[in-house]
């Protein structure tokens, strides 16, 4: 398929990012980060704990504006931004599909949502609460609310993070049919190795505090072909790559 | 956790063993309602027989003094009057209220202005409210309702200043990414957040603001309970006073169970139930 919306790629260049405590204590998160990331193409930004990867993102989407340098967003099509954070932030009043819906413009409101919805196994779920659902249920509610809005860039903070190996496994995959179906430019934070290569065509490989490009690992193998054999050599060749890095 | 997970739960089979007991446990709290409230009659009958006096009524004479300023209809012109006023006061202090507890409950610097303000009128007294009201704006309704509500404004500010410094910023962010409109700002993300807070200066607001009013109609204004109960006041007649109050009370009472509770069930149908 055709991916759809951005015209323009994802470009970042962060000059620095500082913190200020309350104690008046000034911390670097961010200094000189730049990178881009290509039409229809799903990145990871890869990087030790507390490196500043979520920070990067929160600038990314316009939650955080003390920041010196600039970033451009996917323009074209729509020009609609979504995320799925680390906690799925649910409105707990209302329904999964009214969460859903509620993300959505006035003019998709009315939309037919029963093949996103039966793809990500919510189909029986629609009208429940956000506290009837499991975790992993909850997530695929976010996930479903982030791709229901047809955006023109999609940005994931640790979706998968705080669920046992197995369901974060499902969900990877349901993450990739769905995308699949509609390749979004696609930003995603993580500090799982394995996750990235598997699900990304490219990784942006961040340094430890201050953040800033170590460079890229670009994983050009087709998904499908990504075996655990596979998985083994594309990981040692990150290994040769980026000694002691991630 | 996967799909199946809402499947293991049959809720028929546990609905099917409750409801026979359910019919019972419905009715118990109403029964001992209305068995306090005869304990509580009989006790007044019984201290009426004790103390026989014509500023002690019995339950029986309040009655007849109810059914008889029923018939005749000042009854329900003066609830009615009494429960506009009310009415009108409660929205205008809830909406006032909200709006600057929540603006002073997420800006801290205007939260450190204004919080002496807010204490000076939670300690002016109601009656010098009304008083400079009624000096200021003469004897009119609007000056009644205005002045009931000033006196429960700093009340609603301080509940809704905590439900505003309570809320989760994160269901502001995701709003914003997802570029909510303002109306749905309000409506599903901070009034939602809010309802326990609004639930709770509604409660005591209305009791609060109903005894105001009467006070505000004590002293200038020419129908409503607190006019009657000044009236008969002025002619003795506790069983008219008595009348008025527990009529009015009655109402506040099929208010709160008709109205506020449903409406209260209804806002948190969405919290798990406990098990």
């Amino acid at each position: 398929m055709q991916p759809v919306g951005a015209v323009v790629p994802l470009r970042v260049d962060i000059a620095e990012k500082t913190f200020r405590s309350a104690q008046g204590v000034s911390i670097t998160a961010l200094q000189d980060l730049s990178f881009e990331v290509r039409q229809g193409e799903f990145a990871c930004l890869l990087g030790p704990s507390g490196c500043g990867k979520t920070t990067t993102l929160r600038i990314l989407l316009g939650l955080d504006k003390n920041f010196s340098g600039s970033f451009q967003l996917p323009e074209g099509g729509s020009n609609r931004i979504a995320a799925v954070f680390q906690e799925p932030i649910l409105l707990p009043w209302r329904t999964v599909e009214q969460n859903v819906r509620l993300a959505l413009p006035k003019s998709l409101r009315t939309k037919n949502l029963d093949g996103l919805f039966d793809t990500l196994g919510l189909a029986g779920m629609r009208s429940l609460y956000p506290a009837e659902l499991s975790l992993g249920l909850a997530r695929r509610a976010a996930l479903a609310r982030a791709f229901a809005t047809e955006p023109a860039v999609l940005f994931l903070d640790e979706p998968f993070a705080s669920l046992d190996e197995r369901t974060a496994g499902r969900l990877r995959h349901l993450l990739l049919t769905v995308w699949s179906a509609r390749p979004t430019t696609a930003l995603m934070v993580t500090h799982n190795l394995r996750e990235a290569l598997m699900l990304s065509d490219r990784i942006i490989v961040l340094a430890q505090r201050p953040a800033h490009v170590l460079g890229m690992f670009d994983v050009k193998l087709p998904r499908q072909y990504r075996n655990p054999q596979v998985m083994s050599d594309l990981l040692r060749s990150f290994h040769q790559k980026f000694p002691g890095g991630a | 956790m996967s799909a199946p997970d809402t499947g293991d739960r049959p809720p028929g089979a546990v609905a099917d063993i409750s409801s026979q007991s359910s019919l019972a446990t419905a009715l118990t709290p109403v029964l001992t309602v209305a068995v306090s409230l005869l304990g509580l009659c009989l006790l007044w009958g019984l201290a009426e027989n004790a103390w026989p006096s014509r500023a002690f009524p019995g339950p029986g004479q309040v009655w007849q003094v109810l059914l008889a300023e029923a018939a005749n209809g000042d009854l329900f012109y003066h609830l009615g009057a009494t429960l506009g006023r009310v009415a009108a006061a409660y929205v205008v202090a809830m909406v006032v209220g909200s709006v600057i507890g929540v603006l002073l409950g997420s800006h801290r610097s205007a939260d450190r202005f204004f919080s002496p303000w807010v204490v000076l009128f939670l300690n002016i007294p109601a009656l010098v409210v009304i008083v400079l009201a009624y000096i200021w704006f003469g004897l009119n309704e609007a000056a009644a309702i205005g002045a009931v509500a000033v006196n429960k404004i700093p009340n609603v500010v301080v509940t809704m200043r905590e439900g505003a410094r309570a809320l989760d910023p994160s269901y502001a962010e995701m709003a914003a990414v997802y570029r909510f409109g303002l109306l749905d700002r309000v409506r599903h993300v901070l009034l939602p957040q809010l309802q326990p807070y609004l639930a709770a200066a509604s409660r005591s607001g209305i009791a609060l603001i109903w005894k105001i009013v009467l006070v505000v109609e004590l002293l200038g204004r020419s129908n409503g309970v607190g006019f009657q109960i000044y009236l008969y006041f002025q002619l003795f007649d506790v069983a008219a006073i008595l009348a008025y109050t527990l009529a009015f009370v009655a109402v506040m009472l099929v208010i709160e169970l008709l109205l506020v509770q449903p409406v209260e069930r209804h806002a948190t149908r969405w919290r798990r139930r406990p098990a």
